[in-house]
């Protein structure tokens, strides 16, 4: 790791007027992917600015259906959170299965989705559960958020301050770990709201996460495993690398759909 | 035995400070004026050096110095050596390579040292490395271990054409290809067993001080046999002559062989000490650890085993193309070959073996010994063989083996080896037995209900530990002899310190060699102190590996106690004016046999101090070494079965059941050979399912981190049943033959072969990755 300058923010504001100071600044929040890059050398900010510490970036509010979950929320707390158990335990699964237990008390839910990973779970919950990304500047829904590997639709100065979203009647995740890194190698998210039936996948394609259209629409026959019966999704656009080759990542579609629904009617 | 005596289960006593943070290692160690290095190494696989420019480095803030390779050679520091001398069947010596500590005109693997830098903080040398501008002209690379020796593979060391190391052979090839040919069914398998990462915990460390007052030097390494690598760097590299060069290697977060050869790095740190006048120390990241760490296994087979119509085995044959990476590593020589072949006979009367070995160089990290070192590879061959001929001839394969166990000892096999005590249907019986093997088809059954593919496989191992007789290694090619020493120096109070040439680094050395001196005088294990790991304390040793420390160096300690035994009850029975015959030790007392007569343990000791009423002539102290050289390797053995459920719809395995009966010979502290076990099979399950180290046809390693390269975890792995039904070694004063390794040899087959049963097709290979058995299993549906 290069010498960095940390600062901590103690306000959104404050962070915004320290990354404008520095000369290239990075904001951090549990660091998970972003410190470890470092380490590796991979990446050089000049100065971090410590986004944990600010206390209207944390908390879960339930109200009704709609949950609003603060960007510096832990995964642990997600994943512990009662009120959002009662409206979308699915969420709450998702959570308690990231990383392991030390990711989960410092990786927050902003920090995976501004850093967008293709395989992190939670952008295809958002996806899926057709929540919006609120940010200092404006609300963007995540379909126009996730932007490829890595990327967002984020500008410069701009940081993400919580999610909304309102809970479908039902969801489910279910992921296949990559047996190495543990993040998802295929990971399925099914929601079952009012709008219909929506199945993000994350971990498999090659272009980030992405909505399975073949799912969907066998699920919007019938939202039950059965439905997937038979079902092929095209490997065309998804991933192949050592762990897994793109028609293993299209079966892993169906199967980790099949079990998300599953999962969902539970 | 007492509570603290041999066969009791004592909770170790190094624990406390390994598991409060207070272990003590290389990275520990601070000495006052010391500077920090890191090394430039090669971001490729080969390629000619063409210019180094270490101006700008040079320049960096807390520079102190810029070394490389030209300056090395200059001051006359030597290259390193493969210390086992293996000849081909032509008679001509194995074709070394050199391997300079700094790489001078040519790089041959990504992570190749090309020059150090030293510095005030490990960030400004890291930050400085950056700066050094190494010009290469890059050439092609070749990582595959059957393509080294195609026509037209790029070259990698002009002393070995065709990048062939040697072409070896054991065994009567004329008997077998004979016996073959007669055979009445002949199983014929292609095997590749893959490289391994080793991955200790603590990474490679390494800390040299050259005292000029003193003109003497001193190197902290993470070493599994520090006296070795001073004798090496003495001997061979000239860093230092042996009296004046002091070497330490503290606690050691675990070895597993990578441990064991002498790395460039410590070499580096020593030479760049004295040339910058500062002490260096240098510690690995996970990424060097990756790159740099002698790798283990890779080896691809081909080998036939032929019956006769009783189903009794008539001949073996084997040929294996084994990997050596870059440069031949300290002891790489001797892995494929006589810690391999020699082991193919297995548990079976096989009347005929052969085995021919071609060793080769790719542009890949050195590969050496890793936990097992050839023995794994043996086993893998003859225990995926019989399980697949068994399956071919129809028979259970339970009984094909026990139709052919070898059931009378001594027994001479075709390949070196002669066991000399074992019980093999033992083993079999107490596995298949813990392992419920008549129910395992009700098992299949209800699983199959469950939409799962259950399947059983067994693995019988043998394996030879205990290395070894110093004149037989020595016949073989081995550049030092395999004893080991110790000292017993019992105190003026009675307190006992243990001073021995094995290296604990994970095994638990301060807990065993305790309770066997406990054991021996009846004084509390708190009494008992071990000293090992440093050369200025003791005078020399040949280290840990091949689970020779109970075998080898706790013999060594036995014949000092039977001095000190000896000294002691003739001071006895001076002053209880008895007859030293009749003096017995128990309890910490030395007592007259049948009578109320005794001297308590640390009189004695204080009399044999004191020196005022000694026997007439003898020396005052009580201070015993003792030198031990085996008489005959130790062969371990048992019987593994491994039980799975693969998932059809992912191809995911989960194990089941894990099963391990052991013969491990006498046994001092059960806990802690259970824990070797369980280590064992955590390994070799990790290579059956996990763990496989990839280089693309670059030479690019792109499992260098764990983010790809996989290691086994909690979850991976069941709760396994391990037992043992021990035959006593009839060579060793203990009766003991080894338990360190047996875990990571026994269990690899025994996952393939249950995986295999399960899905119904043969040609799988390790790691069975959740891919390749769904990919198998979708194969066969279209």
């Amino acid at each position: 790791m290069y010498s960095v300058n940390y600062h901590r923010a103690s306000s959104v504001a404050d962070a915004v007027k320290l990354l404008k100071k520095a000369e290239d600044g990075q904001v951090v929040s549990g660091g998970m992917t972003l410190i470890p890059a470092m380490k590796t050398r991979l990446a050089a900010p000049s100065d971090l600015v410590d986004l944990r510490h600010v206390d209207e970036l944390k908390g879960i509010k339930v109200s009704g259906k709609t949950v609003t979950i603060g960007a510096a929320t832990t995964h642990a707390e997600v994943a512990g959170n009662d009120k959002l158990a009662k409206v979308c335990p699915a969420i709450c699964g998702l959570a308690a299965h990231i990383g392991d237990p030390h990711v989960r008390h410092m990786g927050t839910i902003g920090g995976s989705l501004s850093n967008n990973d293709p395989a992190a779970d939670y952008p295809a919950a958002m996806l899926a559960l057709d929540a919006t990304i609120v940010t200092n500047k404006r609300e963007i829904a995540a379909a126009k958020f996730f932007k490829g590997l890595f990327e967002t639709t984020l500008k410069d100065g701009e940081i993400v301050t919580a999610v909304t979203f309102t809970a479908p009647a039902k969801c489910g995740y279910a992921k296949f770990p990559n047996p190495a890194s543990r993040y998802a190698m295929t990971g399925v998210f099914v929601a079952k709201g009012k709008d219909g039936v929506r199945a993000a996948v994350t971990g498999a394609g090659d272009d980030g996460v992405f909505r399975s259209k073949e799912i969907e629409a066998a699920l919007a026959k019938k939202f039950d495993a059965a439905a997937l019966e038979g079902v092929a999704v095209s490997s065309r656009d998804l991933m192949s690398d050592i762990h897994a080759s793109a028609e293993y990542r299209a079966n892993l579609v169906v199967v980790m759909a099949k079990r998300a629904v599953a999962a969902a009617n539970a | 035995m007492g509570v603290e005596g041999i066969g009791a289960r004592v909770a170790r006593k190094e624990d406390k400070r390994f598991i409060t943070g207070g272990g003590r290692y290389v990275d520990d160690m601070v000495v006052p004026g010391m500077k920090h290095a890191a090394f430039v190494r090669s971001p490729h696989a080969h390629a000619d050096i063409k210019k180094i420019d270490v101006k700008a480095a040079k320049k960096m803030p807390g520079v102190i110095d810029v070394l490389v390779g030209k300056e090395l050679k200059t001051d006359g520091i030597g290259n390193l050596i493969c210390g086992w001398m293996v000849h081909s069947k032509d008679g001509s010596p194995m074709n070394m390579g050199a391997w300079s500590p700094l790489a001078v005109d040519r790089v041959r693997y990504v992570g190749d040292a090309v020059a150090i830098v030293v510095a005030e903080t490990k960030g400004q040398a890291r930050d400085a490395a950056e700066a050094v501008e190494v010009t290469y002209k890059e050439k092609k690379a070749v990582t595959d271990t059957v393509s080294a020796l195609k026509k037209g593979a790029p070259q990698l060391h002009p002393e070995a054409p065709g990048n062939l190391i040697y072409d070896w052979e054991i065994g009567e090839a004329e008997a077998t290809d004979k016996a073959i040919a007669a055979a009445h069914h002949v199983t014929t398998l292609q095997i590749v067993n893959n490289r391994l990462v080793p991955n200790a915990m603590e990474p490679r460390a390494a800390l040299g001080h050259y005292d000029k007052a003193e003109d003497h030097y001193t190197c902290w390494t993470t070493s599994q046999n520090p006296h070795v690598a001073r004798l090496v760097m003495s001997a061979f590299y000239n860093v230092a002559p042996e009296n004046k060069l002091r070497v330490i290697a503290p606690d050691v977060g675990g070895g597993f062989g990578s441990k064991i050869f002498i790395y460039p790095e410590e070499i580096v740190c020593l030479w760049a000490s004295k040339r910058t006048g500062v002490p260096v120390k240098w510690v690995a990241d996970r990424t060097e650890s990756f790159l740099t760490d002698a790798h283990g296994r890779d080896h691809v087979t081909e080998v036939k085993l032929a019956f006769d119509a009783d189903n009794k085995m008539t001949a073996m044959k084997v040929d294996t193309i084994a990997n050596f990476g870059a440069y031949m590593s300290l002891f790489s020589s001797s892995v494929p070959t006589y810690l391999y072949a020699t082991l193919l006979s297995g548990q079976y009367n096989i009347p005929a073996i052969h085995c021919n070995v071609r060793a080769v160089y790719t542009n890949t990290a050195p590969v050496d010994a890793y936990r097992g070192a050839g023995r794994p590879e043996a086993t893998y061959v003859v225990e995926r063989v019989v399980e697949t001929a068994a399956r071919e001839l129809g028979m259970s394969p339970a009984e094909l083996r026990r139709r052919n166990f070898i059931t009378e000892f001594p027994h001479q096999t075709p390949v070196i080896m002669n066991y000399d005590a074992g019980d093999y249907a033992a083993s079999l019986d107490a596995a298949m037995k813990a392992a419920d093997y008549a129910g395992f088809e009700k098992r299949r059954e209800q699983a199959k209900k469950a939409g799962k593919l259950r399947g059983i496989g067994m693995s019988c191992y043998i394996e030879a530990c205990g290395i070894a007789p110093s004149a037989a290694v020595g016949s073989l090619g081995a550049g030092v002899g395999l004893w080991e020493s110790a000292e017993v120096r019992v105190n003026g109070v009675g307190t006992i310190e243990v001073l021995t040439g094995s290296h604990s680094h994970g095994q638990g050395h301060e807990t065993t060699f305790s309770q066997l001196v406990a054991d021996r005088f009846g004084v509390p294990l708190d009494s008992v102190s071990i000293v090992h790991g440093d050369t200025d304390k003791v005078q020399m040793g040949m280290g840990t590996y091949g689970s020779r420390s109970g075998a080898v160096g706790m013999s060594a300690i036995v014949k000092a106690l039977d001095k000190v035994e000896a000294k002691a009850k003739k001071i006895a029975a001076h002053l209880m004016e008895a007859d030293e015959g009749d003096i017995v030790i128990e309890n910490g007392e030395l007592k007259v046999a049948g009578t109320d007569k005794t001297v308590p343990w640390f009189q004695m000791a204080l009399a044999a101090y004191t020196a005022h009423n000694l026997p007439e002539g003898m020396e005052p102290g009580l201070k015993e070494g003792a030198f031990y050289d085996p008489a005959n390797f130790t062969f371990p053995a048992g019987c593994y079965i491994c039980e799975v459920e693969v998932d059809p719809e992912t191809g995911r395995t989960e194990i089941v059941q894990f099963v391990a009966a052991d013969d491990f010979g006498n046994i001092i502290n059960p806990m802690i050979v259970e824990g070797q076990v369980h280590g064992g099979i955590a390994q070799g399950v990790g290579q059956a399912l996990l763990e496989g180290c990839h280089y693309d046809d670059n030479g690019q390693l792109i499992t260098a981190s764990y983010m790809d390269y996989c290691m086994p975890r909690a979850d991976d792995l069941p709760s396994f049943q391990v037992s043992t039904s021990n035959t006593p070694c009839p060579s060793n004063p203990l009766g003991i033959k080894g338990c360190g390794e047996a875990g990571a040899i026994g269990s690899p087959p025994a996952v393939i072969n249950a995986i295999t049963d399960a899905i119904g097709n043969n040609d799988l290979t390790m790691p069975a990755t959740a891919q390749k058995v769904w990919s198998i299993l979708n194969a066969a549906k279209h």
